[in-house]
């Protein structure tokens, strides 16, 4: 965070930084006053461009039409920085004769398949011998001149991507362009560098991930990643939205970024060896030993080799369960329980209507929170007993409202956006009967296992071989310091048996050796809780590393080999941070190096081995399998290795680059609660003229679970609204401070209306194109102290199929003037533009949401939600996608 | 010099002798991000209650209004098109060629160094006017020089403290009301409703109730060396606080550094001991004129011409002494 | 409070001090003189981390009989430097809302009204009814015959805003369980 005032250029895009994390904006403020330029691109004029340089507004959703231009920019000039590019990328790189550019495919890739919606993405793999290629030595060529070699193809993939056509799709003049395009350029190299910052106005998108790889190929261009001042930093909006990524409570890893096994990883050795091949380079070809210590951490002694460290123990995944799915399969009836802990979906999560409908299919369901929140209280005061559609006495779910205790009732950790651990001491006991999750979550484990305890069937084994015994507080909790020693893990043999792991080197392959979490592995270094190291600040150097404790090994700058040259001398003076010492025959810095620390920077590494050793001396990017920064990834992502511009399904803007209008992997479910805009087809689109997209802002949280309880919070920004332009308002005939209903082809909101000069419309083409700003933070209950329709009722459940986040920032709506109906006049306006854009008894088979949308699963499947398309995202953490995950939120 | 305020500075004319540094705060508009950090956590340390009726007020993205009773912080949020900048551009500009008035004597350096606010010797190429802004800033009590609100306080609930603050003692006020409008500034009220649980059937205690109520800059914390709620929380440091006049000189400061950055609308508030009220213990720069942000341009303690106010009242007095003499004369005539 | 002696009326203090127009030092009030802030009276101050949003500014927690008094950013942070939003600024008010929940509430099937319940007696039904929806949705294995060794019957959603101990027990025990459908606010 501190090392945004390193930068010499930020560029904000696709966050509201000042908004959304105030605090951290200091160190912005702190990079403006040592002379830093600060660009803020976004749709809406905020808080945040109010403090910077440069205000650029874009239409939502064609970020990589305008980085592309960048790219293309700095390729055509011969701006980027071309001795890090060489060194450190893999842009010499060859590519398969098999691949075909979305440039030459109108845009789709080589290896897709109409009939699932997916690609085959082997026919993006490098070329070269299948066994040197498995050991990270693809064919290369280091004049960067062969046809097929990744800075070629990146070449032409981008030279369509001009000023004019940055102007034409994104809405952008030339000036702005180049104002920014300049900007970067003089703000990289070996004297100064460039950072990016980014949030949800990325990752919410459908190809949201291929925006925040156009940055990361930027700024390994420009020679901006592993540098002081550099990097593509994601600003994640939850405490420890990182933390529940690493040690994730996600359905498709493990904890440590392992992939949970799938279907047919019928042994422990093919499980592993599809994350990581022993033979290959860099830290996953130890994959194997970071599952066998998680297996060993869970299932201790029943964990051997003899049964495959308890591997068989584990459930294996048939396609994607993530929360949108698991709500297809509740609406079902295919869910009896449902656990909530601190989460509000009711309001929080896309298409708010069927989440609480999905709610009344449940047998049961179980709220954990500190306040009545709507997820809590659907069942009787909700928008569908408003509607109608539903009556508490009809509702068979049963509810369970347990009360949480919160962040100073509880010792535990958070990590925070930058990969930092950081322990919470107890202030207080939880008053009444708020208990801790982790309280709750042992006690309940406690008691399953206490019932099953005489149960013979095979079934109940991994239950019942679980670990789970942790000393006890005074009041009967489990200690939390207990669970983060199992988390860092242990030696449990030999001379040192008991004794905490000090670094995850220390794992071993035999089982004398457990953790729960490698990235984690140090935290308890010689049984000292690193996280609750406070050495203040302003007595440590910028670093700060005696402050908590950063994963992995305590760095807190990833991949800072590459700050220096590969002679190992630091690029600059100015930009010094980990060098190579040749007096002490090591690598060394301000920071924890990340590489082999005693690796010369001229070693050849040794193909024969693999892991750590097989890197060569300027292999900076240790967690690739071939040692690069990936300019274009063969492997990892699922709808191509190019970031390639698609417009929104619900767009009214035909692709100015392909015929190939939308994503074509995208992900959506078919249901009639889950239309979409029939968009710039041709059909309809018309009666949704408007793009809405949604935010937060600084007063409240996310869904308002702690916000709008509180009375200095909620007096704030006390009503839902949405920002017009004024040029909006006009053609509307919206009243300053009046009210405006909103209307998508999910449901219909009303919201005080903002008129502002802070919306711009855009000129695009010939289009002007309106824009509604819409924050997402109130809800329709009885209990908050302000209440207000929710933003997320207008969502529909359309997918990114890398991570299957939702689009919330990019769909089509209209907007009249007035309050909305109530009752069930609610619905019928709803269904009245449904049905004049033809959305309703009309065979719109290109329509998301309806019968044969890509994604939308075969109409006659025996299981109707599971979804055709996407693997999972991470599949093989190999590359980039697993850096991906790790920063997707 | 005023009336009632010593050349020694409102403190030690306090009784307070010169132990005490008189403290305030710099409020630096120029970047604030409009978080409101400061109210949340003024009203936290002060227990003030929420104010309004939970509605959107219609300022932009203000909803708290002004300052008053219970909101001790106010966020001021104003958007401006481009013409609107180009004046305050031109005002500001004004400002330094008639060398500033408004932000006191220039700075005191050898003769011929270059002054605070002087561009001169600095690239007065403006950078291109901006569309559009979004002006930002936190109100609060100006801690004045002269205090309306002081010295017009009956019954002594109002003094000035050790740090130079005026801060009102609720255990002494009567609310008897007059101090409201002896303030220049339109900031202090009584309490006189107000509530921290909204919607609660339940029986609330409101602190305050029924007195004169302003902030107090955290008299309660600077007893122990701590620093106000709302400078401590500021995330940009918009909001400074210290000894006034390192906060006036590194105001000036800033503003210098605003110029020679092309900016000419920066300057200050408060900062100049000759206004009328003597100047302020809290100093602001603004990127627009006062009224903009809802301050007053020329703000006037209303005992200030207490003095002459004695004077015409005795040369009235004389003069219907001397009329009623002369119609004597005249009658004898 | 002390007692008030005859020397300390004010108008005396006014005549006798340097404070002769009785705006200052002579008018403060015994509360006045005695002022102490509740960040001293503290029982005592625990460093947290802010519970909002991924920044992670240290904290400083104030409490007094067993009740969080007040909040302030920790100035030794490196990350924050001692400052805080509103909301964070407000987490006093986050422990303290007279609108937080501390009794369990049950809603039974159709009932349109909460009521109580013992928290004994509400982790007991939990427990019964996980089982019960973990064996109602079983999977051994998929149309081909390869293990699958799941359940279907049970979902939950959270994790952002707990510990990374939390996450890690219920990772923990619902992937034992055969639980998959385990989710959290970075899928949103």
């Amino acid at each position: 965070m501190q090392d945004f005032a390193n930068a010499d250029l930020i560029v904000i895009e696709g966050s509201n930084m000042a908004e959304a994390h105030p605090v951290a904006f200091q160190w912005v403020i702190e990079a403006k006053k040592r002379g830093a330029r600060v660009i803020h691109v976004d749709p809406r004029f905020t808080r945040t461009s109010a403090n910077a340089d440069r205000h650029i507004p874009i239409r939502a959703g064609t970020d990589i039409v305008l980085l592309g231009g960048v790219i293309r920019h700095v390729l055509d000039n011969e701006l980027f920085f071309k001795e890090y590019v060489q060194a450190y990328t893999n842009a010499s790189t060859i590519i398969s004769e098999q691949y075909a550019d979305a440039e030459d495919l109108d845009g789709l890739f080589s290896g897709y398949d109409q009939e699932t919606s997916t690609y085959d993405n082997s026919r993006w793999a490098y070329a070269g011998d299948p066994d040197d290629i498995a050991r990270g030595l693809p064919e290369r060529d280091e004049t960067l001149q062969h046809p097929r070699s990744v800075f070629q193809i990146l070449k032409r993939h981008y030279a369509r991507y001009t000023p004019q056509m940055v102007q034409d799709t994104c809405g952008i003049s030339p000036e702005d362009f180049a104002y920014l395009a300049t900007a970067i350029a003089e703000n990289s190299g070996r004297e100064r560098t460039t950072s990016f910052a980014y949030a949800l106005g990325w990752t919410q998108h459908q190809g949201g991930a291929q925006m925040i790889r156009t940055a990361g190929v930027l700024q390994l261009l420009m020679g901006n990643m592993g540098r002081p001042g550099g990097g593509v930093m994601a600003l994640r909006g939850h405490a420890t939205i990182q933390g529940s990524t690493d040690i994730p409570t996600l359905y498709h890893i493990l904890p440590g970024y392992l992939p949970m096994p799938k279907v047919g990883q019928d042994d422990f050795a093919e499980f592993t060896r599809a994350i990581g091949k022993k033979e290959q380079k860099g830290f996953w070809a130890n994959a194997d030993i970071y599952a066998i210590n998680l297996l060993k951490a869970w299932w201790g002694e029943n964990a051997t080799a003899e049964n495959d460290w308890g591997y068989h123990h584990l459930p294996k995944l048939t396609g994607a369960h993530g929360t949108y799915q698991t709500t297809m399969r509740m609406l079902e009836g295919g869910v009896d329980g449902y656990f909530l802990f601190g989460q509000n979906p009711a309001v929080g999560s896309a298409n708010g209507r069927l989440q609480r409908l999905a709610m009344s299919k449940l047998k049961w369901m179980v709220v954990r929170d500190f306040y009545m929140i709507e997820s809590a209280t659907w069942w009787r005061d909700g928008p569908e007993i408003e509607s109608g559609e539903l009556t508490s006495e009809e509702i068979a779910t049963e509810m369970f409202y347990l009360p949480a205790a919160n962040h100073t009732e509880k010792a535990g950790s958070f990590t925070q956006t930058q990969r930092m651990v950081q322990w919470r001491d107890q202030a207080v006991e939880p008053p009444g009967d708020a208990r801790s999750d982790l309280e709750f979550m042992y006690e309940l484990g406690r008691r399953i296992r206490e019932k099953l305890q005489d149960s013979t069937d095979p079934r109940d084994r991994p239950i019942l071989d679980l670990t789970w015994d942790y000393p006890l507080g005074e009041h009967g909790e489990p200690e939390a310091e207990a669970v983060l020693a199992e988390i860092n893990g242990r030696h449990l043999s030999g001379e040192r048996a008991g004794q905490p792991l000090s670094s995850f080197g220390e794992m071993r392959a035999d089982g004398s050796t457990d953790g729960g979490c490698w990235i984690y592995a140090g935290v308890f270094a010689d049984g000292v809780n690193q996280a609750r190291r406070r050495t203040p600040g302003q007595e440590q150097d910028e670093t700060a590393a005696d402050w908590g404790w950063a994963w992995p090994a305590n760095r807190r700058i990833l991949y800072n080999r590459a700050s220096a040259d590969p002679q190992g001398r630091p690029w600059s003076e100015r930009k010094k941070l980990v060098w190579w010492d040749e007096e002490a025959g090591s690598w060394t810095g301000h920071d924890v190096p990340d590489f082999p620390l005693t690796k010369r920077p001229d070693d050849p590494g040794d193909p024969s081995q693999g892991g750590a050793a097989a890197l060569a001396g300027t292999d900076a990017f240790t967690m690739q399998s071939d040692g690069r920064g990936w300019l274009f990834t063969p492997t990892g992502l699922v709808d191509g290795p190019l970031p390639t511009h698609y417009e929104s399904p619900e767009s009214n803007i035909p692709n100015p680059l392909y015929s190939q209008q939308s994503n074509p992997t995208r992900v959506t479910f078919r249901d009639e609660n889950n239309l979409s805009s029939p968009g710039a087809s041709g059909r309809g689109g018309e009666v949704y003229p408007y793009i809405f997209t949604t935010y937060r802002i600084t007063e409240h949280h996310t869904a308002g679970g702690m916000s709008r309880f509180l009375p200095y919070l909620s007096e704030l920004q006390p009503e839902m609204y949405c920002e017009v332009s004024p040029e909006l308002a006009e053609e509307v005939g919206l009243e300053p401070y009046g009210w405006a209903t909103i209307i998508s082809a999910r449901s219909a909101i009303e919201a005080k209306v903002l008129v502002t000069e802070r919306m711009k419309p855009l000129q695009v083409g010939e289009r002007t194109v309106h824009q509604i700003g819409l924050p997402f933070h109130w809800g329709r209950g009885t209990e908050a102290i302000v209440q207000g329709d929710g933003a997320n009722d207008l969502i529909g459940m359309n997918l990114d199929a890398n991570t299957q986040i939702q689009n919330s920032k990019n769909n089509s709506c209209t907007l009249i003037p007035g309050r909305r109906p109530r009752g069930p006049e609610r619905n019928e306006l709803v269904e009245a533009y449904r049905r004049r854009a033809g959305l309703i008894d009309a065979e719109h088979p290109a329509v998301d949401g309806a019968a044969g949308a890509p994604g939308a699963g075969p109409a006659d499947s025996e299981t109707p939600h599971h979804v055709r398309g996407p693997e999972e995202a991470s599949a093989a953490p190999t590359g980039e996608a697993s850096m991906k995950e790790m920063r997707n939120r | 010099m005023s009336l009632l305020s010593g050349p020694a500075g409102p403190a030690a004319d306090a009784g307070w002798g010169h132990n005490h540094e008189r403290k305030g705060f710099f409020t630096d508009t120029s970047i604030c991000i409009g978080c409101k950090a400061c109210e949340v956590a003024c009203k936290e340390w002060n227990r003030n209650p929420i104010d309004g009726d939970l509605e959107i007020l219609g300022q932009s993205y203000d909803n708290t209004g002004e300052l008053g009773a219970n909101t001790w912080r106010h966020v001021a949020f104003v958007e401006q098109g481009q013409e609107r900048i180009e004046e305050a551009r031109e005002s500001g500009r004004k400002l330094v060629s008639l060398g500033m008035p408004g932000i006191g004597p220039k700075s005191s350096g050898a003769r011929g160094a270059t002054p605070a606010g002087d561009l001169s010797a600095t690239d007065r190429t403006p950078p291109d006017t901006p569309e559009f802004r979004w002006l930002m800033s936190s109100d609060v009590c100006k801690h004045c020089t002269n205090a309306g609100c002081l010295d017009v306080c009956p019954t002594g609930a109002i003094f000035r403290s050790e740090h130079g603050s005026v801060v009102v003692q609720e255990d002494v006020c009567n609310g008897c009301g007059t101090c409201v409008s002896a303030c220049p500034f339109g900031v202090i009220e009584r309490r006189d409703d107000g509530t921290i649980s909204p919607h609660a059937n339940r029986e609330e205690k409101v602190d305050r109730m029924g007195t004169a109520s302003k902030c107090t800059l955290c008299h309660d914390r600077l007893v122990d060396g701590e620093e106000p709620a709302c400078s401590a929380t500021c995330p940009t440091q918009s909001i400074r606080f210290g000894e006034h006049p390192e906060m006036t000189a590194s105001a000036r400061e800033r503003v210098a550094d605003l110029h020679a950055r092309g900016m000419p609308e920066a300057r200050l508030y408060g900062a100049n001991p000759q206004d009328g009220v003597g100047g302020t213990g809290s100093v602001f720069l603004l990127l627009d004129e006062p009224e903009v942000y809802g301050l007053p341009p020329d703000p006037q303690v209303p005992t200030k011409t207490l003095p002459q106010t004695y004077a015409k009242a005795g040369i009235a007095a004389a003069g219907m002494v001397a009329a009623v003499a002369l119609s004597f004369l005249g009658a004898r005539r | 409070m002390a007692r008030l002696t005859f020397l300390d009326w004010p108008v005396l203090r006014q005549l006798r001090g340097a404070d002769p127009t009785g705006r200052g030092s002579a008018v403060t009030s015994a509360t006045t003189r005695e002022t102490v802030p509740r960040t001293v009276t503290a029982d005592g101050v625990v460093d947290s981390i802010c519970p909002y949003c991924a920044v992670g500014c240290g904290q400083r927690v104030f409490h007094k009989d067993g009740r969080v008094v007040q909040i302030e950013g920790n100035p030794d942070s490196p990350v924050s430097r001692g400052r805080l939003c509103p909301k964070g600024a407000a987490s006093q008010q986050l422990a303290n809302s007279y609108l937080r929940q501390t009794t369990v509430r049950y809603r039974p099937p159709y009932a349109t009204r909460w009521e109580d319940l013992e928290l004994d007696v509400a982790m007991d039904m939990i427990a019964d009814r996980f089982i019960e929806a973990r064996r109602a949705h079983w999977q051994d294995e998929d149309e081909q015959g390869r293990p699958l060794q799941r359940t279907m019957g049970i979902a939950s959603l959270g994790g952002a805003t707990i510990d990374n101990e939390e996450n890690y027990l219920i990772k923990k025990f619902f992937t034992a369980a055969g639980a998959i459908q385990i989710e959290n606010q970075a899928r949103i």
